[in-house]
């Protein structure tokens, strides 16, 4: 996926780093922290004085908002703006103890829905910054269909949602827009609540939003609210996405940053990791996710296309509580990349019978392949059959194999030869049964 | 545009892939392509000047250049650019086709180009009126007419799949693999496609969905449209636009895959990055619906979708298809070790670039030497003026007498007992930049100093600091007063047959300056003929970079080697005939300075 989120932590750091450039008439403090504990935040407090001197505003930074509305913002102990260090890092260690609920949508001040629950991990401290709401502002940009679009209001904070089409005001740009034509655009689309007096100030400061958001290759970019004091600026809340293909170009301008798992979302396996970490090592693509790793039918299919394919007729046909996997690998990976693979499911495969006794199903499916060596990609998956052939057997498996394409003959023949060799279970196929037919042999047997 | 190619469209391939080449040069010979269908090859680090490949049985050269801009320049009839950068650099060689300007198709294979940069790319590519197939794509195909890199994989792929010839469906993909297997279950399921676009599985695409049918809607050969989408995006609501407004009347066939990212939150990444549904409507669901409630013929599932093909096509009572010819590709194929572009002995008669040796040998053809040399070393028929000029020359170097090294070389070998062969080669060894060389040093530094308008004052400053004597410039007894009679009658040719003689009238401006000097520093034969050959390439239209290739590759000494031998040959037989015994040279002729080696 080329968009991906990153931390509010981050997405200040980034900002940060390249304050002057966009934001040349403000300044922009930047003092906040990233802590996985009370404990972290006491010992980065040594080299942050603020942490010390200041007031501050605790809350979780895991890709998660409506932190307000679920009663995990730090920002008053007895009264707004008198939490110390000390209150900060025993009120941390207090949410870390045990999982915490969170609810992602509400109605009014109304959780609905279920929420989910989790440990929370991570924490962003900055110091409180009094202000009035009417300081308070909103911006924000994205991409939508082929433009970029910018969204302003005069009001910040959390209600901005309730009310969005009186209150916010779009501005679309086709991605060739100039500079000349981004500034004079976005000058005369300031929102009309927006004070007079702060209104130039307004559009600088949306003006270098924008340009950093499309300059530094953001794909989403919120700030909810600003706080605009003269040149004064806060970032008093921060949602992110960076467009990570553009990785390469930006590595300087991102530093060092981090793609964490969304709150609730099951930690990536290791199994999932290493497919990961393999994947970003060739040229080909191998992509694998866990979806019920108990269930019954896996699939080790060729081709971003054919696995969405293999996927549907498998939630149509067996339903999606006997789906185990969905992944594909395409590109021409070679032997050893597909042995590794191959491997990786097999193993996830035979780790548990399935809980009612049945053989378990595996899909080998694929289309017919444009220029990916078949028997090349097949002799991996055939070394890896070698390795698991016992396992396989002792929780019983049955192997059903669809492919076509460069070499897809020999391919067929080896990967049969040796499963019969090994005393597996083998239904092969080739281009003249249709690519997703042997789900229902699967499934009807 | 109503097809996007004929059987005449030709590509320039944009990194040396020489795999998915093969394929596109395979199926051209499959089909009987009149012209490859790749007229060149962009490798910005190789340094050959072609590619060979197989064309069938027999190979064939594709050239190669460093840059996209010489090779549009050197084929630019091609208009098809076959992006295969990587996606670190897809982005820059797109931009700069689209600045060259002249390509009406563009396909960018790579996958994952920043999101940034393949909307930029995507909006001044549609902005020039160009098509953009990808990036993240295999590519396309007009079957009997044009392949793109690998669509359709291997040959017996693609026959089986009648990709060798037009049917009548067309067909647009998201996906590269899907589009094979529709390719195929189209074949089995009705009578092949017209025109087929993988449009590509990046978020943001070219061309997409509606831009292609709506230009398949105009082609004659389209009889009915088959649209495979994914769950993500809502281009396939352009397409129902098109028609409740009337722009597509063709029937088409659809459907959207991903229908299981329902069951599962925005974590699970199903297919290609371009497919995740962000709003209800981008559900596979929705869009199927969606089609259906507008005439598109939607099947159950994918599983149905054979069937919902041959139902459509069935209904459209078309006309069987005329199977074409094809050409069978060797399965054994051998690359050839050596390539000949001069002569061809396989027929009845060899010939010398083309002509019977008999046509240009006899004296009734009135044919001579220079004209057997810019046949066989140049593969031209220059006009009489300059092969009479040729002759002249190699009748001028032929000899100069036996004290030159080369000719003594020759005779002292000779004397030694040795072969002509054996002979004649000493004496050729001797040619050299000091011997015979003046010829090409003269030719390449008075270019030098023309192509870069040096005066003649800053030419003689420029060699000065080069540290070398100004080749072709110098007698040993020679002098304005008393002129070489060769140089002479070469001038006087020149000025009466030569259409003009810019360099040599150049140099002529550095002999007066170099004579008001010293008066034996004339233009000597030397370089009279280098320069003069130079006069003739230009008059004869080569480019100047051609003319500077003649030069590096030592086609002047050539001249020189070829009319020497002539006299080489001459003073060995005379030695023979002379019976001239070994020779020993005398010791009083030596300076004899041999000291005591030291140790060390």
């Amino acid at each position: 996926m080329a968009q991906k989120a990153i931390r509010e932590y981050d997405a200040k750091s980034i900002l940060a780093k390249h304050w002057d450039k966009y934001f040349p008439r403000f300044t922009y403090a930047y003092e906040t922290v990233l802590v996985k504990n009370g404990l972290e935040l006491r010992e980065v407090a040594i080299d942050h004085l603020w942490l010390s001197t200041k007031t501050l505003v605790a809350k979780p930074d895991m890709l998660f908002g409506k932190r307000g509305k679920n009663g995990l913002v730090l920002f008053k102990d007895k009264a707004p703006g008198d939490v110390t260090l000390v209150k900060a890092a025993n009120w941390i260690d207090s949410k870390t103890k045990e999982k915490q609920e969170v609810y992602f949508s509400f109605e009014g001040d109304t959780p609905s829905g279920n929420p989910s629950v989790d440990y929370l991990t991570h924490f962003i401290v900055e110091p409180f910054a009094p202000h009035d709401q009417a300081e308070e502002y909103y911006i924000s940009a994205t991409c939508v269909g082929d433009e970029d679009v910018l969204y302003m209001s005069a009001e910040g904070g959390m209600e901005v949602e309730e009310g969005w089409d009186e209150k916010v005001v779009e501005v679309a740009f086709p991605i060739t827009a100039t500079e000349a034509e981004i500034e004079e655009k976005i000058k005369a689309n300031i929102p009309v609540d927006v004070a007079q007096k702060d209104k130039t100030a307004f559009a600088q400061f949306a003006i270098g939003f924008f340009k950093a958001y499309r300059e530094l290759n953001f794909a989403y970019l919120e700030i909810n609210p600003f706080v605009m004091q003269g040149r004064k600026i806060e970032l008093l809340d921060m949602v992110a996405k960076l467009d990570d293909t553009a990785g390469f170009m930006m590595v300087e301008e991102w530093g060092s940053v981090e793609y964490p798992t969304a709150f609730g979302m099951e930690e990536k396996s290791p199994e999932v990791l290493a497919i990961e970490d393999a994947d970003a090592k060739t040229g080909a693509s191998l992509k694998l996710t866990l979806l019920k790793p108990d269930a019954r039918i896996w699939t080790m299919v060729a081709g971003g296309g054919a696995s969405v394919v293999y996927a549907d007729t498998i939630a149509d046909l067996a339903g999606i509580e006997d789906l185990a996997n969905y992944g594909e690998y395409s590109g021409g990976p070679t032997t050893g990349e597909t042995k590794f693979y191959a491997e990786t499911i097999l193993d996830l495969m035979t780790r548990k019978k399935d809980l009612e006794g049945r053989d378990k199903i595996l899909i080998i499916g694929g289309a017919i392949a444009n220029f990916t060596d078949v028997a090349a990609t097949f002799t991996g998956i055939i070394l890896a059959f070698e390795e698991y052939a016992d396992k396989m057997k002792e929780i019983g498996m049955k192997i059903y194999v669809r492919r076509g394409g460069p070499n897809y003959e020999k391919g067929l023949r080896d990967i049969k030869a040796a499963a019969d060799r090994l005393g597996l279970w083998i239904d092969v196929y080739g281009p003249e049964t249709h690519v997703t037919d042997i789900v229902r042999m699967a499934v009807e047997a | 545009m109503a097809q996007l190619f004929t059987r005449d469209t030709q590509a320039i391939f944009w990194n040396n892939n020489t795999t998915a080449i093969q394929r596109m040069l395979d199926y051209d010979y499959t089909i009987k392509r009149d012209k490859p269908s790749v007229a060149a090859i962009v490798a910005p680090t190789s340094s050959g000047k072609f590619e060979k490949f197989f064309y069938g049985p027999d190979e064939i050269m594709i050239p190669t250049f460093k840059t996209t801009a010489e090779a549009k320049v050197a084929q630019p009839q091609a208009d098809v650019l076959l992006n295969f950068a990587s996606f670190r650099t897809a982005y820059d060689v797109t931009m700069e086709a689209l600045e060259i300007g002249g390509f009406g198709t563009i396909m960018i294979t790579a996958e994952g180009i920043p999101e940034r940069l393949a909307r930029k790319m995507n909006a001044t590519a549609r902005a020039n009126g160009v098509v953009v197939i990808g990036p993240a794509t295999v590519g396309g195909i007009a079957p009997g007419a044009f392949k793109i890199a690998n669509v359709g994989g291997t040959i017996s792929n693609i026959v089986n799949s009648k990709l060798h010839r037009a049917g009548s469906c067309g067909l647009v993909t998201r996906s590269g693999g899907l589009f094979n297997e529709l390719s195929n279950i189209i074949s089995i399921n009705a009578d092949g496609i017209a025109e087929g676009v993988a449009i590509g599985g990046d978020r943001f695409v070219g061309s997409v969905f509606i831009d292609n049918l709506l230009r398949m809607e105009s082609n004659p050969q389209v009889k009915y449209m088959l649209l495979l989408g994914e769950v993500g995006g809502i281009e396939e609501y352009k397409v129902i636009d098109a028609i409740k407004e009337g722009k597509i009347t063709k029937p088409v066939i659809a459907w959207c895959i991903g229908t299981i990212a329902k069951y599962y939150d925005s974590g699970v990444q199903f297919g290609h990055a371009g497919a995740s549904a962000n709003t209800q409507g981008e559900t596979a669901e929705a869009k199927n619906r969606a089609m259906a409630e507008v005439g598109i013929y939607v099947p159950q599932s994918f599983n149905d979708l054979p069937n919902k093909i041959k139902e459509v096509y069935e209904s459209l009572h078309l006309a069987p298809i005329q199977e074409a010819e094809m050409n069978v590709v060797p399965t054994v194929r051998r690359s050839k070790q050596f390539i000949c572009t001069i002569s061809d002995d396989r027929g009845d008669e060899a010939t010398y670039a083309g002509f019977p040796i008999s046509s240009v040998a006899l004296p009734s053809t009135g044919k001579g030497i220079g004209d057997v040399i810019s046949l066989l070393w140049f593969k031209k028929q220059y006009p009489k003026w300059a092969t009479d000029f040729i002759e002249t020359v190699l009748k001028t170097v032929a000899d100069h007498g036996p004290a030159v090294s080369g000719a003594h070389n020759a005779k002292v070998t000779a004397r030694a007992g040795k072969s002509v062969v054996e002979s004649l080669v000493t004496g050729l060894l001797t040619i050299g930049p000091r011997f015979g060389g003046a010829i090409d040093g003269a030719a390449q530094y008075f270019k030098y100093a023309d192509d870069n308008g040096l005066s003649p004052k800053e030419f003689l400053g420029y060699m000065k600091n080069e540290g070398i004597p100004i080749p072709g410039i110098g007698h040993r007894i020679k002098s304005l007063k008393n002129p070489d009679l060769r140089v002479k009658g070469l001038m006087e040719y020149a000025a009466e047959y030569f259409p003009s003689t810019p360099l040599l009238d150049y140099a002529r401006t550095v002999e007066a300056l170099t004579t008001s000097k010293k008066e034996n520093l004339i233009l000597n034969v030397d370089g009279t003929i280098g320069i003069l050959m130079v006069d003739m390439w230009r008059a004869l239209g080569y480019a100047e970079e051609e003319i500077d290739e003649f030069i590096s590759s030592g086609t002047l000494n050539a001249f020189f080697i070829v009319g020497r031998s002539i006299g080489f040959i001459g003073h060995i037989l005379d030695e023979k005939r002379l019976e001239m015994p070994m020779y020993r040279h005398p010791m009083d002729d030596i300076l004899y300075d041999v000291q005591m080696a030291q140790e060390i």
